[in-house]
């Protein structure tokens, strides 16, 4: 390509196309989507080397409000198509924004493999327990007695719950934030961007026309500090207002107590550090549910594996290595005769 | 009754000998257990045979079960081979040589034999229990019911067990020898070469292996006891003089790997590299096995969990700008609709290869069909149209693959490529193709940002430009959604939509300015009676209608390979007949749509039996209609 790539700094702006967003008024799909924006300015990647591909439902209208390369698809496929775009073209960064209906009913076959399979494409998952563009039927995540218009009595459906999927499928990167946490948000965005291989974002995303307030036991000013734990590799699982709050590990269940410190005997040294690289507390901490347990955000497990699309690139340079082959000659190989 | 093991009665009161010398043409058809070799010693014998210059058509005609309990009739396993030296054009209607190598095999195979046929059998499988477990009630060999036949008796399994002995290898070994000692005896009966399967033998099992050494002293073996044994009269040696045929380089080829070829040099013209995205499936995974071997030309590879995803995965690879194929069958293809749809709606390129099979659901997998027409030329939701064209033989999948390339990357369209389980397994002789003789019709991406947008058109094409990501300049969202027509941005307008439907008629209509018109295969352009045909009944139908004319009746072939768009002069051609016959394996698909567009009063002969239309068949359903004039 011989276009010269302007050196200038993009700005968040930049990232946002000239087209009018058409969420509902007071959608966390907004507060996502600028946050996407300017995560993208402060990463400094460039536009045409970024392609956001989606599958249908709210959240997959999100590339049309990206000023890069988009491809709104099918219900349920967009991890399919995002894998033959990284598959093709290896050197983009491929993002995928779906949601809990897209990706974990629908699509939960493409994913699962997407996954699995340690494709390169980051997986961003707007998880609001509930089907908004088809007016409100309760989703695969939506917890048991949700009432909609295809559960009027409630629902009896188990619900999935989309990062303890995401481990199960053996991803090698699982993360989750908030909607309106844009701070937190963009650190995950570059993380998921900087693992090479499939990163998977559960981002707890507010549909306030269907299910406003479904996630208020954890997001509400008053109990935020209380439920959520922001877990950083490394550190202490500590929460609360007090900051006297912790996760301890119970040797007698294998499971994960909520202590305070300074009761009972805990000391801030019963508190168990995250190590990211450990899935089996990835697994433990991705099972906690609000309200026994604060909701767990942040890059709960993180440790890579070779990605999909470079063993497939490096068997295909290792067959071109003897340069390109001649269809001529493989045709005329084996028996042949000539007829005169 | 104890027969020797090289009793050879002859029998049908009123069946005419197996011709003896100068063959025309001669039909064989082996049959055995699936675990017998049956496959591989058709296709040697096939390979022996396009060596010593004979035209040919093959048949492997597959059980559906991988693992059938042996010596039941749904395990049986056949490959029917017919050469000559006249064109061959199809596998024959009727064996003249069946080799049976059990009662299974007899049981399925026997009654298509021609009268006064020859059966060669392994006596050594026709133990008590063997026979009842085919069916037989009695033994087929004492109670007259292959009394219309020849039948030639051998103790084939004491044979290979004889000759594998010395080398030490199991008894099942050793029995698994039976597939060489019958090509050894084919071979001296029809003077074949053993040259090319000698070496095949050392290929696969190197000079040291006991089982190689085995198999091919059971080669010899066969040979060796057709000479000794002075096999007289009917089944002595015949020479099948070599076909004339345009001169070049010839191999055998079948319509899986024509096919893959094809799509490789379709992207090699169109300079793309190409990404096939498949699922498992029979009949259509040969291709997939073939495309994966061939890193090196450009080729990637990548077998998805499911048909949907194959098919986006192949739609993300043309959204990169690479050329997306994806290959299944009936089934598949079913569940890849809607994904076909999004190419049709976006206005990527796509090759979705169609290996039709029986159906419908899971129906006949490894039996040929034609019944996919409709689905590959109506078969999504709303108004979307996309070419569909169909390869006639297994060589001609090669020229339909870059066919189906040209037009998927010039008109920026899913192309619906129809082959068939017969074509895709089948092998005939095939003049190699050079590149050289192809066209290149390379790819020109849209760099310039200069008034771009993704549905910019060629006004002559209508094809939308083609712009991929990581163009500078050219940052653009397509999707689903209805797009406007002006900008490419989602757009519910009502105008709009009605002219992006007229459009997207329009540039796929407009196909037919840009291939070649229908022309007549045989018989003049106009008279009494056009038998029309498209994709693997052409060998078929060709050879009734050439054998009908030869008797003196006006009758033409008309064979079509771009079914969607029709070509421009198909309809009055179709007119200039007082009658049109639609002959297809289905239940009468290319005959309504036929009627529909041109209002034509066409009639059918139609087949939904899992096995290719036969000569016969064609003949008789001509002379039906002059009958009926
Ligand atoms: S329905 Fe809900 S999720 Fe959809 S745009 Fe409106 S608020 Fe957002």
């Amino acid at each position: 390509m011989n276009v010269q790539v302007p050196a200038e700094k993009l700005t968040a702006k930049d990232f946002a196309s000239d087209q009018e967003v058409r969420w509902c008024p007071g959608c966390g799909d907004y507060a996502i989507l600028k946050a996407m924006h300017k995560s993208l300015a402060d990463m400094g990647v460039r536009p045409e080397n970024t392609v956001f591909i989606s599958g249908i439902g709210c959240s997959s209208r999100f590339p049309y409000y990206m000023a890069t390369y988009g491809f709104h698809t099918i219900h349920g496929r967009a991890p399919a198509i995002a894998t033959g775009l990284k598959l093709s073209r290896p050197e983009l960064d491929v993002w995928m924004v779906t949601g809990d209906g897209d990706a974990l009913s629908i699509g939960g076959n493409h994913l699962f493999h997407a996954l699995r399979r340690n494709i390169d494409i980051n997986i961003l998952l707007f998880n609001n327990e509930i089907y908004g563009l088809t007016k409100g039927q309760y989703s695969p995540t939506s917890r048991v007695g949700q009432r909609s218009p295809s559960t009027p009595m409630g629902s009896v459906d188990s619900p999935a719950e989309a990062c303890v999927f995401a481990l199960g499928c053996n991803a090698r990167f699982v993360a989750r934030g908030i909607d309106v946490q844009a701070k937190e948000l963009g650190e995950l965005f570059s993380r998921a961007r900087a693992h090479k291989g499939a990163s998977f974002v559960e981002i707890i995303q507010n549909c306030i026309v269907y299910n406003d307030a479904a996630f208020a036991g954890f997001t509400e000013k008053a109990v935020a500090a209380d439920m959520q734990l922001h877990v950083k590799h490394g550190e202490k699982m500590i929460f609360g207002k007090e900051r006297n709050k912790g996760l301890k590990l119970n040797t007698q269940t294998f499971a994960l107590d909520v202590v305070t410190i300074g009761e009972n005997g805990v000391t801030e040294a019963d508190i168990l550090v995250h190590d990211e690289k450990n899935k089996v507390i990835a697994g433990l901490l991705s099972g906690l549910r609000p309200p026994r347990f604060p909701e767990v955000l942040g890059v709960i497990y993180c440790d890579p594996a070779p990605s999909y699309e470079t063993a497939v690139a490096a068997q295909d340079a290792a067959a071109r290595a003897k340069g390109p082959g001649d269809l001529d000659k493989l045709m005329r190989a084996g028996n042949t005769w000539q007829v005169t | 009754m104890n027969l020797q093991a090289d009793d050879i009665r002859s029998g049908a009161p009123d069946g005419a000998p197996v011709p003896k010398s100068d063959l025309d043409a001669i039909v064989v058809r082996f049959a055995g257990d699936s675990g017998d070799g049956v496959q591989l010693l058709g296709s040697q014998f096939a390979q022996e045979t396009a060596l010593v210059g004979n035209s040919l058509a093959t048949f492997p005609d597959f059980p559906a079960e991988i693992r059938a309990p042996t010596g039941t009739t749904y395990g049986v396993s056949a490959f029917q081979i017919n050469f000559g030296s006249r064109p061959v054009k199809t596998a024959g209607d009727q064996p003249d040589v069946l080799v049976a190598l059990n009662p299974a095999a007899l049981m399925v195979n026997y009654k298509g034999l021609r009268k006064g046929g020859l059966v060669i059998l392994d006596s050594g499988a026709f133990k008590d229990k063997d026979i009842k477990r085919a069916g037989f009630t009695v033994d087929p060999r004492t109670d007259g019911t292959l009394k219309e036949f020849r039948v030639m008796e051998i103790d084939i399994s004491a044979q290979a067990l004889e000759v594998a002995k010395p080398f030490g290898v199991s008894q099942k070994e050793a029995l698994r020898t039976k597939n060489l000692w019958v090509l050894g005896l084919v071979s001296w009966m029809y003077d074949r070469e053993l040259k090319s399967t000698m070496e095949y033998i050392a290929r696969k099992f190197g000079a040291e292996d006991p089982i190689g050494k085995a198999n091919l002293a059971a080669l010899n073996a066969g040979h060796a006891y057709g000479e000794t044994h002075e096999l007289s009269g009917d089944v002595a040696p015949v020479s099948v003089p070599s076909v004339k045929v345009e001169p070049g380089t010839y191999r055998l080829v079948s319509g899986a790997e024509s096919l893959a070829w094809g799509l490789a040099a379709g992207a090699q013209l169109a300079g793309l590299e190409l990404v096939l995205a498949s699922y498992p499936i029979t009949p259509s995974s040969p291709i997939l096995h073939i495309l994966a071997r061939m890193k090196q030309y450009g080729v990637t590879t990548f077998q998805a969990e499911d048909e949907i995803a194959a098919c986006c995965a192949a739609i993300g690879a043309s959204y990169g700008g690479k050329l997306g194929v994806t290959a299944s069958s009936g089934p598949g293809i079913a569940l890849k609709t809607e994904a076909i749809g999004l190419a049709i709606g976006t206005e990527l390129p796509l090759v979705v290869v169609n290996t039709q099979r029986g159906g419908p659901s899971t129906g006949l997998p490894t039996k040929t069909e034609q019944s996919d027409l409709f689905i590959a030329v109506f078969g999504r939701n709303a108004d979307a149209p996309m070419p569909v064209i169909a390869s006639r033989s297994p060589g001609d999948c090669f020229d339909v693959a870059i066919e189906a390339v040209r037009l998927a990357t010039k008109y920026m369209t899913p192309v619906m490529l129809l082959s068939d389980g017969y074509i895709a397994n089948a092998a005939e002789p095939w003049l190699i193709p050079s590149m050289a003789d192809y066209t290149p019709f390379k790819v020109a991406f849209r760099k310039d940002p200069e008034g771009f947008h993704p549905f910019v058109r060629d006004e002559k094409t209508l094809a939308r430009a083609w712009a991929i990501p990581g163009t500078p300049g050219l940052m653009h969202r397509i999707g689903g959604i209805e797009r406007d027509y002006n900008s490419g941005n989602i757009s519910y307008d009502a105008a709009n939509h009605q002219k992006m439907t007229d459009t997207r008629a329009a540039k796929i209509n407009n196909i037919a300015d840009d291939i070649p018109e229908q022309s007549v295969e045989i018989g003049e352009a106009k008279g009494k009676l056009a038998v029309v045909g498209w994709g693997s009944t052409f060998g078929p139908i060709n050879r009734a209608v050439a054998n009908m004319r030869a008797k003196g009746h006006d009758v033409s072939h008309i064979h079509i390979r771009h079914i969607w768009p029709l070509p421009r002069n198909l309809g009055a051609l179709l007119k200039s007949y007082e009658k049109v016959l639609i002959a297809e394996m289905n239940n009468g698909q290319m005959l309504q749509l036929l009627r529909g567009q041109y209002l034509v009063d066409a009639k059918g002969l139609l087949k939904v039996s899992g096995q290719p239309l036969k000569i016969s068949e064609v003949e008789d359903a001509i002379r039906a209609q002059f009958a009926s004039v």
